[in-house]
């Protein structure tokens, strides 16, 4: 029965692809550069060798723990925007942090640094959440406000509080950070981190808390229907706020880990748009903390394409994100072609109209 | 009024209509003449609600054609039927919430779209159409401050305002006082001189006041078909369902049980700012069903909302077994053995894109029976949705679909299961059975008694004044936020009531 509906989407998805390809290819020769030879360094480049793919998988780490707290807090009803700042937080948090903890062993170091991390997102995730639980402030105005008021306290804090005190060139950055709060690189030469395995637990965490807890229950009932979960005695504000802190601190975390594994230091511009791209990556993603690591690998092969190019053509880099663009509206066309019914049913019509009568007869 | 071709006949022929899994509509056809009102009428899932769909160009057919006058039409979107003079009143309202009447109202005027919207014209237009069929409407008022019966209406008007020939309409009479349906079935009968009618309905004593013709469809097929005259409702009950229909009915004495809810001078204000209850009065007693008959918008929905902690009560008192209730949280009120099956079954009672497991437990996950330390244990959730789906009869393909999927009657049925299992101490139903077919109403009605006997008392809000006759031990009347009269068993008539919901006084 389900039969065509596969195929169906099969087509659909297949038709995306290209629809995409295809919309990219015209930017692309619109800035005069060559589609084969575009196309194929984004998508070959990152399996050239080992160290490509690792660079891949260093940009999935905070894509993959930003994207993980969207999920929570989408399916809770309540669309954090504010995961850019939120990391902006969390990166100011690990930081100072960091300072403070020189000489204790890495072992307990690093998860203060991230913890405290964590906590200054949740408590940045914290504020818009309680506004729209206790006073129905939308939170794409709050958190996209307090994104602002984020970067810009983030630009002051390396400019002063936590500037590097023997830096003589003047670039506005913290100084490095001690040893003890470095995360661990796996392979000599390479750029993945341990936090990839922060990563991978937040993974299976994440998928417990919304589908085996009863607090994952509440959450995804008051996200699914306010009015029923009210009804049913679940305390939908305070659920609310839980959401929105967890993905605070979600954000927050993969801020440090940024820091801490990539970075080595608070400098401009450390997000890299991370907390953008992760709600992208958590809607491809279907808000499912599982299909998160595919989606984010994804990601991270396009964003991993930007050094490429920049290195191997004449193209601009920022036409990769003019193509993340184009692929992020064509997958949200996507999936409301998928999931509308009616061009199921039209679908079916055209290409599976025997079905009908092998049913009529089979009775 | 739009000027029209009239339509002398509305003829479908041989339509097939196949959702994946389910054949909705098979091989039906029909024909409706000029000034004809048609009774379609069948269980949920019939086929009913899609054959119209289908004739309104919302679906369209696998198989078979629609004919009017002789000519085949083929309608792509709701557009084209309605440019034909057909118009429907859907079952569930297609109206805009957060807009008012009169602009539901215009976004099926073309007419009026203008630069700015001719607010006027539509006035006219509502004003006119009210006063010549007797709907009254306020045009400023926003849906969302409507109760259901008053959204049918305003459905009505939009329809008629629209100029509409042929009229569809998908249980009319669901959401009106006994009187109101009278008075409907007048306005029908007088409009059929005008107009041509497709009437579907549960309620048989209905389509034997009205149509002329009577169609009975029983999975997706056309069972019957004759002349509504020849046919006692009866007869027409047994062919519907494919046996004979019993009445669940109360016949046990009045019990003397405890009382476990008692309202006193309880006021509560509206999503509209005005008072819903007015220094309202209720005793309910262990054990016994009470019904709340009234008009809907009378302020039933408040007063059940209030009892579960759902609203805020300006000033009186709720007493539950003695504690007072009034301003507590939901999860209060139910930790206090409160079960309460609300109005809105498909957005309130249940989770619809959640599945029907997931629905079970919505107000229990933290039980021990269906968590451990706050860890869901999904085998015993499924094992026990498992005995719900048999015990009350749940029909769905599996326990995994999303619970919005199912049919009226089987999402009530999982509410029921739900409320009932907990095993409350008391019971609110509101409108249990609004737009169920006989078999499931049937089962709920007995269910409904079958708690009775174990004592637990029973808050039936309804407008059907038949169920709340059949099943209470004693009867109350809410207009305009006060409780007008409470008469036993015995003393309660239909006339009676009707004045009561009226709001006129008895010694009037």
């Amino acid at each position: 029965m389900s039969n065509y509906k596969l195929i169906y989407k099969i087509v659909v998805i297949t038709a995306a692809v290209f629809i995409a390809l295809f919309a990219g290819a015209l930017i692309i020769v619109a800035v005069g550069g060559n589609v084969f030879e575009t196309y194929w360094i984004i998508l070959s480049m990152p399996f050239q060798n080992f160290r490509s793919l690792c660079e891949v998988f260093t940009r999935m780490i905070p894509l993959m723990i930003i994207a993980l707290g969207i999920c929570v807090s989408s399916r809770c009803g309540i669309n954090n925007i504010g995961a850019e700042g939120q990391m902006y937080m969390g990166v100011i948090a690990a930081c100072a942090v960091a300072f403070s903890v020189q000489g204790l062993p890495s072992i307990i170091a690093v998860p203060i640094c991230i913890l405290s991390a964590a906590l200054a997102g949740a408590a940045y995730g914290f504020i818009p959440g309680f506004l729209k639980a206790k006073l129905d402030v939308s939170e794409l105005l709050s958190t996209v406000m307090l994104n602002y008021a984020a970067a810009q306290f983030y630009k002051f804090c390396i400019r002063l509080p936590l500037r590097d005190p023997n830096d003589a060139t003047g670039t506005p950055m913290s100084a490095r950070l001690p040893d003890n709060t470095i995360l661990t690189k796996f392979f000599r030469g390479t750029s993945l981190h341990s936090g990839i395995i922060l990563a991978l637990i937040l993974v299976v965490v994440i998928y417990i808390l919304l589908f085996r807890t009863t607090w994952g229950y509440k959450m995804r009932a008051a996200g699914a229907s306010k009015m029923a979960a009210r009804y049913g005695g679940i305390n939908v504000p305070l659920y609310l706020i839980i959401a929105m802190c967890i993905s605070g601190a979600c954000a927050g975390m993969a801020g440090s880990v940024e820091l801490m594994g990539v970075q080595a230091r608070a400098m401009e511009n450390i997000t890299s748009g991370y907390g953008f791209s992760g709600i992208v990556v958590a809607l491809f993603a279907s808000l499912h903390p599982i299909a998160v690591i595919p989606a984010s690998f994804f990601f991270g092969i396009l964003l991993y394409s930007q050094v490429n190019l920049q290195i191997l053509t004449s193209v601009p880099p920022n036409l990769v994100q003019t193509i993340q663009g184009v692929i992020i509206l064509i997958i949200v066309s996507l999936q409301m072609v998928i999931n509308n019914p009616y061009s199921q049913e039209r679908f079916r019509k055209r290409f599976f109209k025997n079905q009908i009568k092998d049913i009529k007869e089979a009775r | 009024m739009a000027e029209l071709n009239a339509i002398k006949e509305l003829r479908v022929e041989h339509i097939t209509k196949r959702f994946p899994g389910v054949l909705a509509c098979d091989d039906i056809s029909l024909c409706v003449g000029e000034h004809e009102i048609l009774a379609l009428v069948g269980e949920n899932g019939a086929g009913k609600t899609t054959l119209m769909n289908i004739i309104m160009g919302l679906y369209q057919s696998d198989e078979g054609a629609i004919y009017i006058n002789g000519n085949e039409v083929n309608f792509k979107s709701p557009n084209d039927a309605f440019s034909a003079g057909i118009g429907m009143v859907h079952q569930h309202y297609m109206l805009v919430p957060n807009m008012t009447v009169l602009e539901n109202v215009a976004l099926g005027i073309k007419e009026c779209w203008k630069s700015v919207v001719d607010l006027k014209l539509v006035r006219d237009k509502v004003n006119e159409v009210s006063e010549k069929y007797g709907l009254k409407v306020d045009p400023d008022a926003y849906i969302w401050q409507l109760s259901v019966g008053e959204q049918q209406r305003v459905e009505l008007v939009k329809t008629l305002c629209q100029g509409a020939g042929f009229l569809i309409l998908d249980e009319p009479t669901s959401a009106l006082t006994p009187q109101e349906t009278e008075d409907l079935i007048v306005l029908l009968k007088r409009m059929s001189k005008e107009l041509s009618i497709i009437f579907i309905s549960h309620k048989l004593n209905e389509v034997k006041a009205l149509s002329d013709k009577v169609s009975i469809l029983r999975h997706g097929r056309v069972v019957f078909e004759g002349n509504t005259k020849d046919y006692s409702p009866k007869q027409i009950a047994a062919l519907m369902t494919g046996h004979e229909v019993e009445i669940a009915e109360n016949k046990a004495d009045p019990v003397e049980g405890e009382s476990v809810l008692d309202i006193r001078n309880l006021c509560v204000k509206s999503d509209r700012g005005f008072y819903a209850l007015d220094n309202f009065n209720l005793e309910v007693k262990a054990g016994e069903i009470v019904g709340l008959a009234g008009v809907s918008g009378n302020g039933q929905k408040e007063l059940a909302e209030v009892i579960n902690g759902l609203r805020k009560a300006e000033s009186g008192s709720i007493r539950f077994f003695g504690t007072e209730i009034q301003n507590k949280s939901p999860d209060e009120v139910i930790a206090l053995g409160m079960g309460y099956i609300p109005e809105e079954r498909n957005t309130e009672g249940i989770v619809p894109s959640m599945s029907i497991k997931e629905n079970m437990i919505l107000k229990d996950s933290a039980s021990p029976r269906f968590s451990k330390k706050n860890f869901l244990n999904h085998k015993a959730i499924e094992k026990y949705t498992d005995e719900m789906r048999e015990k009350f009869d749940i029909r769905s393909p599996n326990m995994f679909v999303a619970a919005g999927s199912l049919s009226g009657g089987n999402i009530q049925k999982v509410i029921l299961a739900r409320e009932i299992d907990r095993n409350p101490k008391f019971l609110i139903c509101v409108y249990p059975i609004r737009g169920l077919d006989m078999g499931a109403a049937e089962f709920i009605h007995k269910q409904l008694l079958a708690l009775r006997e174990r004592g637990v008392g029973i808050l039936l809000i309804s407008e059907e004044l038949d169920e709340i006759m059949n099943l209470s031990d004693r009867i109350a009347v809410i207009f305009k936020g006060q409780n007008k009269a409470v008469l036993n068993k015995g003393e309660a008539t239909t006339s009676r009531l009707g004045i009561l919901m009226a709001g006129v006084k008895e010694d009037e």
